[in-house]
């Protein structure tokens, strides 16, 4: 049973791991500003919820996991809210996104 | 085990430094730095586990919570600062 729980929190941490690179590449390398929040805000939730399940799973019942899933609980509240908020400020400034005719150096002028 | 998920989340960090630097809008610096904290709760999670010692569990607690109010006390600064400048044509600062 300990071997089974060992391999399950070693794949997750090792995939929430890579899903957290995969967000952090996508963050840099996306043209505007609107895709490259939707790639970070994947390393919002499901890099933490795999990474944190992990975990949980290694250190079993005890007071670590409660604390592990309670950090876990507030980031799946405070990331979204954080991303929603940026998302707003930023079309409230007027960045217009989405349309490949934006040169991804400024995206606010359209292409010449 | 750890050592490979602390080492992602610090290359992850790096990245989110470099989008920060290259960011051409104030937005992706906030995202960057929005990305950053999430990830220091992360690492400081992984380390708390890779040493054995779960105080470190209370830091990433806290952590996660102060980088939340930082983000968004970073986007109503810059709010207010855009309405008082809304006289002038919107330039980017």
């Amino acid at each position: 049973m300990a071997i089974v729980l060992d391999a399950l929190s070693w794949a997750m941490l090792v995939g929430g791991a890579l899903f957290v690179l995969i967000g952090g590449i996508g963050a840099l390398r996306m043209p505007d500003f609107f895709t490259r929040m939707h790639a970070s805000s994947l390393t919002d939730s499901l890099g933490p919820m795999l990474v944190l399940g992990g975990l949980a799973l290694q250190s079993g019942w005890s007071l670590e996991t409660v604390k592990v899933l309670a950090i876990l609980l507030f980031l799946l509240i405070t990331g979204p809210t954080a991303t929603y908020a940026l998302g707003h400020a930023a079309s409230v400034a007027g960045l217009k996104g989405g349309t490949r005719e934006y040169r991804a150096s400024d995206p606010r002028e359209p292409r010449a | 085990m750890y050592i490979v998920a602390s080492l992602a989340i610090v290359m992850t960090m790096c990245l989110a430094l470099t989008r920060a630097l290259l960011g051409p809008t104030v937005y992706d610096r906030v995202l960057a730095v929005n990305m950053f904290g999430t990830k220091t709760v992360l690492l400081l999670a992984v380390v708390a586990f890779l040493n054995g010692r779960t105080d470190f569990l209370d830091l990433a607690l806290a952590y996660a919570l102060i980088n939340f109010i930082g983000v968004l006390a970073v986007l109503v600064f810059f709010q207010s600062s855009r309405e008082r400048a809304a006289g002038k044509p919107g330039e980017q600062r």
